[in-house]
């Protein structure tokens, strides 16, 4: 896989089991690598849509759109732009707090970040915060100086802007 | 609707898809399956070894253009299906794989699925990398639209093998079977008319073409479009090269013939590939073993690409003009548009250049040969055969001599596992074909080292009549490995003598079965000649010399144009 930058695919796919299965097993057995995969279900009970964040070239990414088309219970394949799109992730983090300081640098911090403070103890914080992942990089790279404790992040989830939106042709 | 079991659908469901034949073995989670042969009109073949079976039903299907179908139990019967359902994936072929399944839900909780029941295994997941698509039932009223959705998705579009694992609850479910239910595949849609842009760019690109050559895959065969792509060579008098999988769509006495190309190919091919200003490619998916070295395929040409599966566009080769189409549909719209185009193409410098190229490359054998060489018993075998007679080979080097040097004249007449390369392929495929084309003659080129791997279906061809005809090039030895042992591990000969065992005319009359043995060309005329009249399966035995090399040959890393090696 080329040195590219980090692509996001948008997927429709029929919900029911082995369906995850089978994209990734896709993935695997054809040398793409997944950076990231959010999975839900969407407004219609029957579809859900995959976030897949993958590095790579063009003719990389090319294949990948082409591959998991050819799924047949991928129903749709989009490849989302960078400028078209809004992107968020969520993290919960929880960090060390040995004293009083800490502890209000710390809540200023997610403050200004637009966290929250989701769970306290004595010597813990618990925030969550959400945005693009530089955002959250940034956020924990403040964090580190405290001491991150444990750290969830869901990966990446995106849609396109304005009125567009995937649709499955009929 | 009506009341009956998952079993009884599921027999009902084939024959509503014209499944004439069966290949399979039964086991304890397909009892209630077979329960219904007995009052079915599909013909069960009983083999001796599911990839047996697999491989059967492969041959079945791409001599006939039909879906084969092949049927196994649960775990172990299963798990055997998985080389011929890899073979069938490699090359596209249409195959419904049935296999038993421990129950998805019962009384007994430690027998069902995911409990590591007696003879359980994952079959979907194993699967999941080699069937264009899968299903695990779960009712027994799901059997009908499945069946119907299984065997859509196998023949349409590229085929390929689509497998249904069917739990023993759902086989013996009583309930309402409505068979009246319609497909519903919303992510699926092969596109099968060409674009009429894509066309147009071909067209204009084609017509001013000096030095067009034809490159055409099993595509071609698959979408029965031998008729349109020799109406398009011979107005453009482009020459036709084939891939190893495309041999046979193109009758390869035809002066506009060059061969197959490849590792193997025949030099004309390699050559005029390279030389050529615009590449038409047809189904074909530049395998590896086609292209050689990617940089130097076909360097200076201009590509046009038509293939069914968008994916393969651009996957090994850049093109410039991609047509995601069935091959039928875009070699006749290309076909109209050129002849337009194209009053009357008159002899070019091409013309001539291929045909001094193949006077120089193919050069006629010496007659009144009466040595046993490859060559010359390919060749003889030729004459004696029917223009309609099925070949299958085996895999390694009684693969490439036929590749080379037996012409295939027929689509559907030359069948062998090209993209897996499964040693064992060629025999039960050769059962299957013949059950398919039960009029014609059909004969299986194999090897010693191959043929043993599924001679078990010997058997299988003599107690279901089946007559076939087996080719045994035998040189006691792993002849394709041991040439590159020769060749490039300076002679060091490392675990591929078979020993001069067994003896094959014995094998073949312990199965009941004729056995012959053939040591001179007149020989092997003689038995080939007996065989085709014999109404039991003949093996005859050719012993050939272990030194025996497969040239010419383009060395692992070269480029197709720098193969090595005489004709």
């Amino acid at each position: 896989m080329g040195n590219g930058k980090t692509k996001v695919i948008a997927a429709l796919v029929e919900n029911k089991p082995g369906v995850l299965h089978s994209v990734a097993n896709m993935f695997r057995r054809r040398d793409f690598n997944i950076e990231s995969i959010t999975v839900g279900p969407t407004e219609q009970h029957d579809l859900s849509r995959m976030t897949i964040t993958v590095n790579g070239d063009e003719k990389t990414l090319e294949q990948v759109v082409k591959q998991m088309s050819k799924l047949i219970d991928v129903v749709k394949v989009s490849r989302l732009e960078p400028e078209n799109i809004v992107t968020r992730e969520l993290a919960l983090i929880k960090v060390n707090i040995p004293d009083n300081k800490s502890r209000s640098d710390v809540i200023n911090c997610v403050e200004v970040f637009r966290g929250r403070v989701v769970d306290v103890s004595p010597q813990s914080l618990t925030m969550e915060i959400t945005g693009t992942p530089d955002k959250i990089d940034a956020f924990l790279n403040l964090m580190r100086t405290y001491g991150i404790m444990e750290l969830a992040r869901t990966g990446l989830t995106a849609l396109t802007r304005g009125i567009s939106s995937i649709k499955i042709d009929e | 609707m009506t009341k009956m079991s998952g079993a009884k659908a599921l027999l009902k469901s084939l024959e509503k898809e014209n499944v004439e034949v069966m290949f399979g073995i039964l086991g304890g989670a397909l009892l209630p399956i077979y329960d219904h042969f007995c009052n079915s009109k599909i013909r069960h073949i009983l083999c001796r070894h599911e990839q047996g079976a697999a491989h059967a039903a492969e041959g079945y299907a791409r001599a006939s253009g039909k879906a084969g179908v092949c049927i196994a139990t649960s775990g172990p019967g299963a798990t055997n299906l998985v080389t011929g359902i890899a073979n069938a994936y490699m090359d596209s072929s249409p195959l419904i794989a049935l296999t038993g399944q421990v129950p998805s839900t019962g009384t007994n909780t430690s027998y069902i699925i995911g409990r590591d029941a007696f003879q359980e295994a994952d079959i979907i997941g194993i699967t999941t990398p080699i069937t264009k698509h899968n299903f695990q039932l779960r009712t027994a009223k799901e059997i009908p639209r499945t069946i119907k959705t299984a065997f859509h998705i196998a023949t349409t579009g590229r085929p390929g093998p689509v497998l249904i694992d069917m739990p023993k609850n759902a086989q013996t479910e009583i309930t309402d079977i409505d068979f009246s239910n319609g497909i519903q595949i919303r992510g699926y849609k092969p596109t099968a008319n060409p674009h009429p842009l894509q066309i147009r760019k071909a067209t204009e690109l084609l017509a001013e073409s000096e030095k067009p050559v034809i490159l055409a895959g099993g595509g071609v065969i698959a979408a029965n479009a031998s008729t349109e792509l020799q109406k398009v060579a011979e107005l453009l008098l482009a020459p036709v090269a084939t891939s190893f999988m495309g041999k046979g769509c193109f009758p390869e006495t035809h002066p506009l013939s060059l061969g197959s190309i490849g590792m193997h190919g025949n030099p004309v091919a390699n050559k005029m590939l390279c030389e050529a200003d615009v590449l038409l490619a047809i189904g074909t998916r530049f395998s590896d073993r086609s292209t050689g070295k990617l940089d130097s395929f076909c360097a200076p040409s201009r590509k046009i690409h038509i293939d069914i599966d968008t994916a393969e566009i651009g996957k090994n080769v850049d093109v410039d003009i991609p047509i995601v189409a069935d091959a039928q549909k875009a070699l006749k719209d290309l076909y109209e548009r050129l002849a337009k185009l194209l009053k009357k193409k008159k002899i070019s410098p091409w013309t001539k250049r291929i045909k001094e190229a193949k006077e120089q490359l193919n050069p006629p054998s010496k007659a009144g040969s009466k040595d046993l060489k490859p060559k010359a018993l390919l060749q003889e075998l030729r004459k004696l055969l029917p223009e309609n007679a099925v070949v299958t080979t085996e895999v390694g080097q009684n693969q490439m001599w036929a590749a080379l040097y037996f012409n295939a004249l027929k689509p559907r007449t030359f069948i062998s596992s090209g993209g897996l390369g499964t040693m064992g392929f060629g025999f039960p495929a050769s059962i299957g074909a013949k059950v398919a084309c039960p009029d014609r003659p059909v004969v299986d080129i194999a090897g010693d080292g191959s043929f043993r791997m599924t001679e078990q279906e010997l058997a299988t061809s003599v107690t279901e009549d089946i007559p076939v005809i087996v080719i045994v090039l035998n040189n006691s030895v792993l002849g394709m490995v041991a040439q590159w042992q020769r060749m490039f591990f300076k002679g060091r000969y490392s675990a591929v003598k078979l020993g001069s065992v067994p003896d094959f005319v014995k094998l073949a009359e312990a199965y009941g079965a004729q056995g012959l043995r053939a040591t001179s060309i007149p020989e092997f005329s003689k038995a080939v000649k007996k065989a085709l009249k014999s109404d039991v399966t003949t093996v005859i035995d050719v012993p050939i010399l272990l030194e025996e090399d497969v040239e010419p040959m383009v060395p692992p890393g070269c480029g197709i144009n720098e193969q090595i090696g005489d004709y």
